[in-house]
């Protein structure tokens, strides 16, 4: 236990995000900030040297979206690949738009970092490797709608880090441990909060959308056909990036949860205990268990064995 | 806190497709090799609950092998793993087993050559982040983030203290420290967490200390 060393050094401690806001709000330090003071002083580091390792993040992300929007990507299995593109031409060409054009954007570029993933590229675990869509997806998004310099993207990577934070030492976030919604789910609580810090809501109004979209996420199993990170991984980042873009302007128009957040993150961390480990990345269950999820289970492996 | 960094959350930089299933058996795969402190010739590598279930969708073999050939978690050498340990000369055996474990990502990995073999036990618990639980029938707790100090020594009075000493005089302070034994009077093993790095000259001197059998920085 190395409680005693964290407790004498830091004074920017939190561990829920009830204490992550009370910082922020009493000090009158936004919540990006308060993550970076808490870095450099758990980890003895200067700022700028955190800055800009985050900031290579950021740069992995856009390298990212770039490739799933214009490459051919497919993966080894061939169940994913070329839906961000699909997405993209939609929007570009469609006369009318059922949800709007800076979902579908949240939406491809989820589903393209998502893709270049399970094609074994290079991304950022945020906090997954399976939910590493939903990060790049709101955050380049909203850049782009409010004008956010380079600094105001970095900045919101820290807001994710620091609710991504409070999640994984309160609860987990990892689909072995908690299901899907631990891993997208948290992902996409994440995102909302740090895309509400972008467009200038308060350090409250980034809890409350850390609310919004987890309880959307809840009882989210993880059922990957043929254990991979695909379907349905690559279609619920696409969501999580919408549900999360939602969940931002839910909170700043003043919406508040009725369940407290930390709560939330702690029924989202009971019902991943109580989860049957069918349902918890072992693919034994729910899609992975369905007569075509075997079918194609039975498929990939068939042709992966006889390749080696 | 079992997350200490806002690095952990937002990070690693890797190669996907799985946090888990693929950076975190990387870095298992590493730190194993890290503390082998060699190429090994001859792992053999026990798979646990969903590493069993779904290593070959995830690329769990090969990201254990990439760890175990030093490759970092973004390397894209990864991808190719599998037969670059065949070319480097390294024999990879992969075994499913049933057993349950208390995490379910769990591997169990033993290290050979002809200087001698080695057994970790590691998990990933998420997020690419791993621990070493159990080194050679040890219990520990190595996350890889700090360096680390290995003092394998006899179980009497006085070794914890001489070793704090020496890295006392060194003005090396310690952030975390595990005294882990297999039965008393035997065999022991110190895993001490430092602030500061170890160098090889305060190695020597921990390792010419009474008592103490071998010493390893990771």
């Amino acid at each position: 236990m190395n409680v005693f060393v964290e407790k004498e050094l830091v004074a920017m401690k939190f561990r829920t995000v009830a204490e992550l806001v009370e910082i922020a709000e009493t000090e009158n330090l936004k919540i990006s900030e308060v993550m970076i003071l808490h870095e450099a002083e758990v980890m003895n580091r200067p700022r700028e040297e955190i800055f800009e390792e985050m900031g290579r993040n950021l740069d992995v992300m856009e390298q990212a979206i770039q490739r799933g929007l214009t490459e051919d990507i497919r993966s080894h299995s061939g169940l994913t690949g070329g839906d961000a593109k699909k997405i993209r031409e939609y929007k570009e060409k469609a006369n009318v738009l059922l949800s709007g054009p800076t979902i579908l954007d949240a939406v491809s570029r989820a589903t393209a970092v998502s893709e270049v993933n399970a094609a074994m590229g290079t991304i950022v675990a945020t906090p997954t490797a399976g939910a590493c869509g939903i990060l790049p997806g709101t955050i380049f998004t909203a850049a782009e709608k409010l004008g956010s310099d380079r600094e105001t993207m970095i900045r919101a990577l820290f807001v994710a880090g620091a609710v991504g934070f409070c999640i994984a030492n309160n609860a987990c976030i990892s689909g072995a441990a908690g299901g899907c919604q631990a891993e997208v789910g948290s992902a996409t609580a994440m995102a909302a909060a740090a895309v509400v810090e972008m467009a200038g809501g308060t350090p409250s109004m980034s809890a409350e959308a850390i609310a919004i979209a987890l309880k959307n996420m809840l009882g989210l199993v993880c059922d990957p056909v043929a254990g991979l990170v695909e379907a349905p991984c690559v279609k619920r980042n696409a969501m999580g990036a919408a549900i999360a873009m939602v969940a931002a302007d839910m909170a700043m128009a003043g919406v508040k949860s009725v369940i407290p957040t930390d709560e939330v993150i702690e029924a989202m961390y009971k019902i991943g205990q109580t989860m049957p480990v069918a349902l918890k990345e072992t693919a034994l269950g729910g899609l992975a268990a369905t007569p075509t999820g075997r079918a194609l289970e039975r498929q990939i492996f068939g042709t992966i064995d006889k390749k080696s | 806190m079992k997350y200490r960094t806002v690095f952990d959350i937002i990070g690693p930089i890797m190669i996907g497709p799985s946090s888990s299933h693929t950076a975190g058996a990387a870095r298992i795969g590493r730190a194993a090799r890290k503390i082998f402190g060699r190429k090994p010739k001859r792992v053999i590598i026990t798979l646990y609950g969903s590493f069993a279930k779904t290593y070959r969708g995830h690329g769990t073999d090969i990201a254990l092998a990439g760890g175990l050939l030093d490759f970092d978690t973004f390397d894209k050498r990864i991808v190719n793993a599998l037969e670059i340990a065949k070319e480097e000369g390294v024999d990879i055996i992969f075994r499913e087993s049933d057993e349950l474990t208390d995490h379910p990502n769990t591997a169990r990995l033993r290290l050979e050559d002809e200087k001698g073999t080695m057994e970790v036990v590691g998990v990933s618990i998420g997020g690419g982040k791993m621990e070493i639980i159990e080194l050679n029938g040890f219990e520990l707790k190595l996350s890889g983030n700090d360096p680390v100090l290995l003092v394998l020594h006899h179980d009497q009075y006085g070794a914890v203290a001489r070793v704090a000493t020496v890295l006392a005089s060194h003005k090396i302070n310690i952030g975390f420290m595990q005294v882990s034994r297999k039965e008393k009077g035997s065999e022991a093993l110190m895993s001490i967490e430092t602030d500061q790095p170890v160098e090889p000259e305060v190695q020597k001197e921990i390792q010419d200390l009474p008592g103490i059998l071998a010493v390893t920085i990771l």
